[in-house]
């Protein structure tokens, strides 16, 4: 049991802290947040600088021209990138973290050739469609319909959540190979190109007031059979294939990006007046705010040993589960408290002057989707309940 | 970095868990605790001789005592356990398991001291140094109801001036602090073993225990509480390994911030679990016969030793 990193790991570190200050000064700050055009391209050229330098696809096979980077490299790559602000994944999410990664595994020769080394380099945006409006926590009631016709698929129904649709060139997406097969056995996995006919799409606003979420409505889109990946009727085994490429890595950058709000949070306490004095000289607030705080350093040791436990047995095992359900609560706790502290200055998501409102409103916002994205903490709860403690699977 | 139990630390956590479970198993708690004396000095020198003050001695650090505090926690082993720890090497017997130390904590409206009975040796931290003072100078006199019956208490009137009651200065300075740290995170350990306790009983309770035709621990409301219970267990074993890493060098920590934040998450993991174990039992979890409310009333002693939630959590954010 040692926090300390190796050698190997430190020197790592400082290559890549090397390579950040060398080239970080050349890109330019990020898009405005609904220019999808402009931040495609930007995120883009970002992933085609990780690829020249090596780094891209850190935690890929060397084969398929990944890094072949260890769970803790991938740790300090997060680290270091946040702590330089490089850019984000951004819209290379899906592509990098979960299709790709699927492809890796489940893809023929040819749908590897078409795509991975398009992914690595930043030439290709992925989507995801798979929940629907009538699938959401129960993913695999899905019924978009695929309906074999010759050499295709015709496609028809309503996907959601589709983050990035109007720039992807892809779409991982889940449907309905066989209505009348049990709900898990009738899903097959398709790679359907975004410009194909029959594809609308129409923009999602977020109570973030973004439009980063898409519907996407499918009318008779004909995707060839040679885009399945694994077996007709075979596609939830596929789509969980994913999963197992986590390594303890996934809420990272989120987990820093927190204790950096943490710090600023207090930063803030100690320059609002209250009274005669400051936010800071009130107790309870202090009091309040370290609660949180060693909570969040709990939940850093906690990432790091989600980490170490998947070095030693190439999983993530409870701890996953553990982690998201603790760090959305406490991101619920410290966001709500961040708007005490701000009285009327939370009611505005821009910067006010000298206050930085925006960042901790806009903080308390993205908080709350947390508690629900990649599964709500009620299903993270009843997972957690009955495959790791043993519980009954009644409802 | 390698932050997971190393295959002799998950050795040394089964050793003491199976010792507990052996030796003081909860029906024995039940017969002894309201005694004096809740731990006999047979049993104390068992502890003693599978080497769990001694571990310093034997080369391990405070992860090992960490791994070790956590079962003991866990078992609800009653006995002035930290303190006797931190006294091994300092004082003669407390190693081996011949002499039990207990601790003695100032507190300016009323200050009580746990096991005076079975402790000829009292330690006390001052604002600068480490001393022991015999435990008869303090002229403690027995509260007749401990909240934790594993855990009798004693109230000390007397201003508690440790030069003045023929004390012994044990340690200073930085010596001092690392001692008084150690005894924050170990206890910190317990906590979170009694955090895993409470969770496991209530657990294995929701399995059995039918109402409406089937067992409780299928409606979610109940099944809910549990994987709770698992999340505070986790998140504050997390917190204390790392602590116990800090303590020992392995890691770039500030140990202070760090034990101060395993004492707040372990100490509320434990409250908290104590508290949805009682819960879980429903009815039966407020009678004496069941063991939930030990837990409960073991998180509430060891969050009011060596400082509480609320006080460290004014040291964590003193750090941001």
């Amino acid at each position: 049991m040692d926090l300390r990193y190796t050698d190997a790991e430190e020197q790592f570190r400082l290559e890549l802290r090397t390579w950040l200050a060398s080239v970080l000064p050349d890109v330019g700050p990020p898009p405005a947040r609904d220019d999808w055009q402009a931040r495609r391209d930007y995120d883009a050229a970002w992933q085609r600088m990780l690829f020249d330098a090596g780094y891209a696809g850190i935690n890929w096979p060397a084969e398929y021209g990944g890094r072949g980077a260890t769970p803790t490299e991938h740790l300090v790559f997060l680290e270091e990138t946040e702590r330089a602000r490089a850019p984000y994944v951004g819209m290379n999410f899906v592509g990098l973290l979960h299709a790709g990664p699927t492809l890796v595994v489940e893809a023929t020769d040819a749908q590897k050739t078409a795509h991975l080394p398009g992914i690595l380099r930043g030439d290709q945006i992925w989507c995801q469609g798979f929940s629907e409006p009538n699938a959401g926590s129960d993913l695999a009631s899905l019924r978009t319909k695929a309906v074999r016709d010759g050499d295709d698929y015709v496609l028809s129904g309503q996907k959601i959540w589709t983050s990035f649709a109007h720039v992807a060139d892809y779409c991982e997406i889940l449907v309905r190979t066989d209505p009348d097969a049990p709900k898990h056995k009738g899903i097959t996995w398709l790679i359907l190109p975004m410009d194909t006919p029959g594809i609308d799409i129409r923009p999602l606003r977020t109570m973030e007031g973004s439009t980063e979420f898409a519907e996407m409505f499918l009318d008779e889109v004909r995707v060839p059979v040679a885009n399945r990946v694994g077996d007709e009727n075979d596609g939830w085994r596929v789509a969980m294939v994913t999963l197992s490429f986590e390594r303890g890595t996934a809420f990272v950058s989120e987990m820093l990006q927190t204790l950096e709000l943490c710090r600023d949070l207090a930063e803030l306490a100690r320059h609002i007046t209250r009274g005669s004095a400051t936010a800071w000289d009130d107790q309870g607030l202090r009091r309040e705010l370290g609660h949180l705080a060693a909570e969040l350093d709990a939940l850093w040791a906690l990432t790091k040993r989600n980490i170490s436990e998947a070095t030693r047995t190439g999983l993530v095992g409870v701890g996953g589960n553990v982690f998201k359900l603790a760090y959305s609560d406490l991101r619920h706790r410290l966001g709500e408290l961040a708007l005490r502290l701000l009285e009327r200055a939370s009611l505005s998501l821009d910067d006010l002057g000298e206050l930085p409102t925006g960042r901790h409103v806009q903080g308390r916002i993205h908080g709350i989707s947390i508690s629900i994205a990649a599964g709500t903490s009620q299903v993270q709860k009843n997972i957690v309940a009955e495959r790791v403690l043993g519980l009954p699977k009644d409802r | 970095m390698d932050f997971w139990l190393t295959d002799e630390q998950q050795a040394l956590a089964d050793m003491v868990a199976a010792f507990a479970a052996d030796r003081f198993p909860p029906e024995h708690t039940a017969v002894t605790e309201d005694t004096d004396e809740v731990v006999n000095p047979t049993a104390w020198s068992a502890l003693g001789e599978l080497g769990v003050f001694s571990l310093t001695a034997d080369g391990m650090g405070v992860r090992e005592a960490a791994v070790v505090f956590e079962q003991l926690g866990r078992g609800l082993v009653p006995g002035p356990l930290v303190a006797t720890w931190l006294a091994a090497g300092l004082i003669d017997g407390a190693a081996d398991g011949t002499v039990a130390v207990t601790l003695c904590e100032p507190q300016p409206d009323a200050t009580l001291v746990e096991h005076a009975a079975m402790a000829p040796v009292c330690l006390v931290f001052t604002d600068e140094a480490l001393w022991s003072v015999p435990t008869a100078s303090l002229r403690p006199v027995r509260v007749e109801r401990p909240l934790d019956a594993g855990a009798p208490v004693w109230q000390v009137t007397d201003d508690v001036n440790p030069a003045g009651l023929g004390g012994t200065q044990l340690a200073s300075g930085e010596e001092a602090l690392t001692l008084w740290r150690t005894g924050v995170v170990l206890t910190a350990a317990m906590a979170a073993g009694v955090a895993a306790g409470a969770g496991e009983l209530a657990t294995a309770y929701a399995k059995e225990r039918e109402q409406f035709g089937r067992p409780i621990g299928g409606f979610q409301a109940v099944k809910h509480l549990c994987a709770d219970m698992l999340v505070h267990t986790e998140v504050a074993r997390s917190a204390v390994y790392a602590a116990a890493c800090a303590l020992d060098g392995a890691s770039d920590d500030d140990p202070g911030v760090a034990v101060s934040a395993a004492k707040v998450v372990a100490g509320e993991a434990a409250l908290a679990n104590g508290r949805a174990g009682i819960q879980v039992h429903g009815g039966m979890g407020f009678t004496w016969e069941v063991h939930a409310q030990r837990y409960w009333k073991r998180a509430v002693t060891l969050d009011a030793t060596f400082g509480t939630a609320d006080t460290h959590a004014l040291r964590v954010a003193d750090a941001l």
